[in-house]
């Protein structure tokens, strides 16, 4: 008998969760470029979901006119807002593209692992933050 | 019934809208943001203009569809949120995103100069 199923006939025999050995879900299992897209995905829409009701607040002082408006607009230009909001544009488009990629595997024909659409998650977040950048500061 | 309420056919379609609103939106951030933001360029941009009302009705209300699906996944898988109050609130967030959406969007278009 082997190890393996010596470590299950104890579990079955004392009524016990399984614990099947090497099988759990740690940092191993998780060390996978899918798994990073999982959560870059799920960390970028966390933070465009905060930001959400802060940019319509913003947006909503135009109700108070443009002098209004523009004096919240003026607190925008410290630095730490402006690399939020680049780090923000750039989350968005890292969220945009990896729901692409999501949306492509579950509703074309399977095909593999495609690590491609998670280079191009990357890849295209990095264009997208780069230009918004340049555009920003040239 | 668990399928619908799970909201993963809200998360899907509404992400389809969303691609191509987050699309428009990103390549309108890159251009405006060029020479800085101000009041007087934004108003004028959108004020009046119906085809940007109706851009932005749209992306608001499917922003406003997405959020809680993924604020639920998130409370129940990361945090073992789960139940009718978990989905009543995020719900609630939703309909609070739309609302403050709706009324950022009638500020840039029909609101005051």
């Amino acid at each position: 008998m082997s190890e393996l199923d010596a470590a299950h006939n104890r579990s079955v025999a004392a009524d016990v969760p399984r614990k099947t050995p090497g099988r759990r879900a740690d940092a191993r299992a998780r060390n996978h470029p899918a798994w990073w897209a999982f959560l870059v995905h799920r960390l970028s829409g966390l933070a465009l979901a905060i930001f959400l009701p802060m940019h319509f607040w913003a947006l909503g002082t135009a109700l108070h006119g443009a002098a209004a408006f523009d004096s919240f607009l003026a607190v925008t230009q410290q630095p730490a807002f402006v690399f939020a909001e680049w780090g923000l544009v750039t989350l968005l488009a890292a969220h945009l593209i990896g729901g692409v990629r999501i949306l492509l595997i579950e509703y074309r024909p399977w095909s593999g692992l495609r690590k491609d659409l998670i280079a191009l998650t990357a890849g295209g977040a990095l264009v997208a933050g780069l230009a918004f950048a340049l555009s920003l500061t040239l | 019934m668990r399928a619908a309420l799970s909201g993963w056919r809200v998360q899907r379609i509404s992400a389809m809208v969303l691609a191509l609103c987050v699309s428009v939106h990103l390549v309108t951030m890159i251009i405006v943001v060029h020479g800085g933001l101000s009041a007087g360029a934004i108003l004028g941009r959108l004020h009046g203009n119906a085809a940007w009302a109706l851009f932005y009705a749209v992306f608001v209300l499917a922003a406003a569809a997405h959020v809680p699906v993924g604020l639920r996944r998130i409370a129940e898988e990361w945090l073992g949120w789960r139940g009718a109050g978990v989905f009543a609130v995020s719900v609630l967030i939703g309909l609070m995103l739309a609302l403050a959406g709706l009324r950022a969007v009638y500020a840039l278009i029909g609101g005051p100069l």
